[in-house]
């Protein structure tokens, strides 16, 4: 099971805070083409043609890295704090 | 030394945190800070106010991680990172940087690395209010991704 949270200008195309999911997928590009399957804005969000970055366990992540049970991944958009 | 890491929903006092990093540390040669500020104009449009989103945990750990990296890089004796979350009115500080070095250029160098740093990689986003009601999202900027990028990792 893991825990999925959307931030920011991402949250509002998708319609979506935060999300738990029973099953983990392998990895965090595993994860992005199984929420782009759900199609309509989730397949536009998780496409690729915008950047959508992820954290796992609030530390920055890649496609290829690993998820566990219980882990928490963020997906947002570039950061534009400062 | 004193290492201060905040993320507040509160208006910022940014000379009380500069002056807090100047302190009685007789060691300290040279202060430096940066203060981020609110415009009230961007591309063009008047902005009203601005909100601040971050990610709750995950801000303040990579924040605590660039104030560590650069405290690692140069030798510092003080260092006050203060960023704002919520609304945010122009003219308000939005960020404070404060560094306290024995010596001016690691000062002006680790100040100028944080916020470079911090502009990529700790988890904000700013929702700007236009004067004629609507939202918009600010865009990152690819200038700020260069800044990052112009640091070494030696």
């Amino acid at each position: 099971m893991i825990r999925v949270l959307y931030f920011a200008s991402l949250r509002e195309r998708l319609g979506a805070t935060a999300e738990t999911l029973s099953d983990q997928p392998e990895t965090v590009g595993v994860l992005r083409s199984v929420l782009a399957a759900r199609g309509d804005a989730w397949k536009t969000a998780f496409s690729g043609d915008q950047p959508v970055l992820a954290a796992v366990n609030q530390e920055m992540a890649n496609d290829d890295t690993a998820l566990g049970d219980g882990d928490e991944v963020g997906f947002f958009p570039p950061v534009t704090g400062g | 030394m004193s290492i201060e890491v905040r993320v507040q929903a509160t208006p910022l006092d940014a000379l009380a945190e500069i002056a807090a990093v100047s302190g009685d540390d007789r060691g300290v040669g040279g202060v430096v800070s940066f203060i981020g500020l609110m415009r009230d104009l961007n591309q063009g449009d008047e902005v009203a106010a601005m909100t601040l989103e971050h990610y709750p945990g995950m801000t303040e750990r990579a924040l605590d991680r660039i104030v560590e990296e650069a405290n690692e890089r140069w030798d510092l004796l003080g260092v006050r990172l203060v960023h704002r979350v919520g609304e945010v009115r122009p003219t308000e500080p939005i960020v404070v940087v404060v560094v306290a070095a024995a010596h001016r250029g690691e000062a002006f160098r680790a100040c100028e690395f944080i916020i470079d740093f911090l502009k990529t990689r700790a988890p904000f986003w700013k929702l700007e209010q236009k004067t004629d009601g609507t939202q918009r999202w600010v865009d990152s900027r690819s200038s700020d991704d260069d800044a990052a990028a112009g640091w070494s990792t030696s």
